[in-house]
């Protein structure tokens, strides 16, 4: 018999339509108020925070809607927005400076859906308002650090092996070593081959010239700039935290850029003074023997260099590192005995032994503290990034009283440098600096504003278009309609569904063309079956003969239109993949719909039977 | 039944074919010539720049605020409405000597001096070499959409139809460009993914007027192809108008209510659906004849099977 569905089919319809619709209903229950949780360095949220925080709460006439312990953060959800601010200033009084605590927006899904993997479909920036930043790694910066370490090991490793060599500079080239004759050359090509081997040598020399050029091979410069971006994510990462925004977005783009989105944040300037401040330190000893003013009007002794002292006048340190600030793992801004601002620093193990090596060879000496950071000249290079400065600055020369550990403080600064300083260190030191080639900021009434547009225009849209196809095909077209509204809930239910797919305000677009094109399908198979009515076909067959013939033709036009979409997700950014995602979605859900699930209800209706006239 | 396009006889199409495709010639030449002459108007997502979007509490004097935009830091500033009389837009070149924070806060404090109550929608800022690429980005999308369009119609159908769509969607492109240029509206990122997105919808037409004429060389016995491309237009046309215009219908409410930051993306699609609509008729389908397309073509290959010439050894 024609026009049958066997069981299965039917069943497999429903299940389907009715796993999308049960997928989108999250996005019906709205937003609960919140206050969000996490902890920063050194401190962690645990089950008896959670107790605390609830047990405060209730103490103050606070009713807690439900509190949740998930990844290491807690999300505290009130009733109102007034209790939601009261909330956050209490807890952030309680757990004090160890804790991030922010005002959050948590879907208001309940748990039972939440528990089988429901939530609502995220908003895309232009959505709800917020930051977007697009950083760039300073990769020139990067390199130039590591040459200036490999110049180091070169000097220590031929001192080592006693080879002598008569200078070592870095060249466009690369790094350029001299020597006072060929001999020496090989010997130290032969040595430095073995013991740095992420390096290829050339022997540079001419005439009366021996030298020996090392350069890093494309797997090292690879090898330094990935770990460049990937140490810069872990740093902006921690950064963000300290910043207390709810639900940040730090990625990686390509292979020297950052994604950060800053949902809710107004404050872009603060933002970018935490997120693109490279400060580090390093600790040096004070040349003493050097002579300062001597030093002042340009004769500066071997192995030492001059530098700015913040209080005035200036400082001669010896070109040796003691220690970075990659080693510290804690800082925090205190005071000392006479009020004065200080910061009292925690170092990692290794950092520890090199310090405490280091101070007690050198009791009785004087050390400084250099203050490095790199700001934005205003000036950009001719390739249009931006040229960054170097700022060094002596900011402490204490002389070491005894053997130092793994904790002690720095002095010499004013309050609120100490309090930046602190924040800066314990978000760990950016190994190159980084710039903001891209900023767009939306704010909140723009992003509510964008929805209403979109769901206007999806509304207008899809009336007419509703009503059109009921006035046309009749009651064909109200079976595709049906597919219609089904297949726009599926489309929310599959966005809600898929983990990474966000909603934009060209994804809403993405939405409302899938309503125009959507019907598509059913209008190709509708025509057929008035073509075959047409040519004298009974009204069994004409449907049979129109779904089948239609759906080549239906394959083949979405299928198309799917690998432009795909083309689109892969070379668009953010607001475009998002109309991406969901013409993509749209297109697999709308060929569903009209082909099996009209089919289905057809069948149902029509298949099977006696009829003698279709309403199409 | 209701029907909006209902004839009996086979209409014959490309009857005005030559005329037709000579001013889609035209149409091309002179898009191509308004591009080389004054070039596209890029937006901030391919120039790079600065980008301040405010809300005034009432209605703006536009050459007041201009006025009021002359500082040193605000030069070179484009000040205009963006949607209605209080909603401002100003725009801000990438400057050298300049951070876009100056800029912006040159542009805001200006605004302040007019309208205490000024508030700041949006602000955006590109770098220049971030627009570079997204425009390199962009160009080699479009490109690599066509070849893979290409290479599956000539795989599904034939390589005479393949190249006939390929064209059709090339002339949609560098027509909805041409009349980007010729009336500067702004090309942003949005408006790429609609030229995208008329890639796929015009992409859509051509296949179903293709899909039946296929089937109709492989049903109907007699007649040219000429005559079975005028069968095949003519049974898809109803179709083909009821589509277009739901598809039309949405965009056009985009275009309307959707509010200004879609306004480029949905200009793209209103433009793309007219002349993709027709370019599947005129360009698509009648170069694919110019190329000779004939019944031949669309036989299905045979594939021998290893012996099936022989009796069969089995009983």
């Amino acid at each position: 018999m024609l026009n049958k569905y066997p069981m299965w089919k039917n069943i497999m319809v429903m299940l389907i339509i009715a796993i999308g619709s049960f997928y989108a209903i999250p996005n019906l229950f709205g937003e609960d108020h919140a206050v969000q949780i996490v902890a920063t360095r050194g401190a962690e949220v645990t089950a008896s925070t959670q107790t605390t925080v609830v047990d405060l709460l209730e103490g103050q006439g606070i009713a807690v809607k439900r509190a949740e312990l998930e990844n290491g953060q807690l999300l505290v959800r009130v009733q109102n927005p007034e209790q939601q601010l009261i909330a956050k200033e209490s807890i952030a009084e309680l757990l004090g400076q160890k804790y991030t605590v922010a005002l959050n927006l948590a879907p208001a899904t309940p748990e039972w859906l939440e528990a089988v993997g429901g939530s609502p479909m995220k908003l895309g920036l232009d959505l709800r308002g917020g930051v977007h930043f697009l950083m760039e790694v300073d990769m020139g910066e990067a390199v130039r650090k590591m040459e200036e370490a490999k110049i180091a090991d070169f000097r220590s490793q031929l001192r080592e092996e006693k080879i002598r060599y008569a200078g070592i500079r870095k060249t466009p080239k690369g790094i350029a070593i001299k020597f006072r004759d060929a001999e020496t050359v090989d010997q130290a090509e032969n040595y430095l081959k073995t013991r740095s081997n992420d390096m290829t040598y050339t022997d540079a020399s001419s005439g009366s010239e021996f030298m020996l050029l090392a350069t890093m091979s494309d797997t090292y410069l690879k090898q330094i700039k990935e770990e460049a971006l990937q140490q810069n994510i872990t740093t902006i990462r921690n950064r963000v935290n300290e910043l207390g925004v709810a639900e940040p977005v730090v990625q990686r783009q390509g292979a020297e850029r950052i994604i950060v989105e800053l949902p809710g944040v107004q404050d872009t300037a603060r933002a970018k003074e935490i997120l693109g401040a490279t400060a580090s330190i390093e600790f040096r000893m004070v040349d003493d023997k050097a002579d300062v003013s001597a030093a002042a009007s340009g004769r500066v002794p071997a192995g030492a260099e001059v530098y700015q002292r913040r209080e005035g006048g200036i400082a001669v340190l010896k070109k040796e590192v003691m220690l970075t600030g990659d080693h510290i793992t804690g800082a925090q801004p205190t005071f000392d005995e006479y009020s004065r601002p200080q910061v009292a620093i925690n170092l990692d193990a290794k950092g520890g032994s090199i310090f405490s090596n280091v101070t007690k060879d050198n009791i009785g000496k004087p050390m400084a503290t250099l203050f490095i950071e790199y700001k934005d000249s205003g000036t950009r290079n001719p390739d249009g990034t931006v040229k960054m400065t170097r700022i060094e600055e002596v900011i402490s020369v204490a002389t070491i009283q005894a053997r130092l550990g793994r904790n002690f403080v720095i002095t010499g600064l004013e309050h609120t440098e100490a309090q930046s300083l602190a924040l800066l260190l314990r978000a760990g030191a950016l190994i190159a600096p980084v710039t903001i080639v891209e900023e767009r900021t939306i704010g909140p009434s723009l992003g509510k504003e964008n929805i209403e547009n979109g769901v206007q225009a999806m509304i207008w849209g899809m009336v007419v278009v509703l009503v059109f196809m009921m006035v046309y095909y009749r009651a064909f077209g109200f079976i595709a309609n049906l597919a219609l509204m089904a297949n726009l809930i599926m489309v929310v239910g599959v966005m809600s569904m898929i983990p990474g797919a966000v909603l934009t305000l060209p994804g809403i677009a993405g939405m409302v063309l899938t309503v125009g094109m959507a019907v598509d399908g059913n209008v190709l198979i509708f025509e057929r079956i008035r073509e075959e009515l047409l040519a004298g076909r009974s009204v069994q067959q004409a449907i049979h003969e129109g779904y089948g013939n239609a759906f080549s033709t239906i394959a083949d036009a979405n299928i198309t239109t799917f690998m432009t979409a795909l083309i689109l997700f892969a070379v668009g950014t953010g607001a475009v993949k998002g109309f991406a995602v969901t013409l993509m979605i749209g297109i697999a859900t709308s060929m569903f719909t009209a082909i099996v699930g009209t089919r289905s209800i057809v069948n149902a209706v029509w298949g099977g039977k006696r009829v003698k006239s279709l309403s199409i | 039944m209701l029907q909006i396009f209902s004839v009996k006889n086979t209409v014959d199409f490309l009857r005005h074919a030559l005329p037709i495709s000579v001013m889609s010639l035209i149409l091309v030449i002179a898009s191509f010539v308004s591009l080389g002459v004054q070039g596209i108007n890029w937006g901030l997502d391919f120039t790079g720049g600065t980008v301040v979007e405010m809300e005034f509490s009432a209605p703006v004097d536009l050459s007041a605020l201009r006025a009021t935009m002359t500082s040193a830091e605000a030069e070179g500033a484009v000040v205009q409405n963006f949607g209605s009389s209080r909603d401002i837009l100003v725009r801000l070149p990438v400057r050298n000597e300049l951070k876009s924070d100056v800029q912006v806060a040159a542009v805001l404090s200006a605004a302040q001096s007019i309208d205490a109550g000024v508030i700041q929608k949006r602000v955006e800022f590109v770098g220049p070499q971030v627009g570079k690429e997204l425009a390199e980005q962009g160009g080699l999308a479009v490109i690599v959409a066509l070849i893979c369009i290409l290479i599956y119609v000539s795989f599904r159908f034939e390589w005479r139809l393949a190249a006939g769509s390929v064209a059709a969607l090339a002339h949609d492109v560098i027509v909805t460009l041409g009349v980007f240029s010729v009336l500067q509206l702004e090309f942003d990122l949005t408006v790429l993914a609609g030229l995208l997105t008329v890639v796929g919808y015009s992409l859509n037409d051509t296949i179903v007027v293709y899909d039946r004429i296929r089937e109709n060389f492989l049903k109907m016995r007699k007649g040219t192809p000429v005559e079975i491309v005028n069968t095949s237009i003519t049974q898809t046309m109803s179709r083909t108008v009821i589509t277009t215009g739901t598809t039309l219908i949405t965009v056009i409410a985009l275009f309307l209510k959707g509010g200004t930051m879609i306004h480029g993306f949905a200009t793209a699609l209103l433009l793309g659906i007219f002349v993709g609509t027709y370019s599947s008729i005129y360009v698509a389908s009648y170069l694919a004849i110019k190329l000779g397309i004939n019944r031949e073509h669309m036989l299905p290959v045979e594939i021998e099977k290893e012996g099936a010439d022989q009796p069969s050894m089995m009983p």
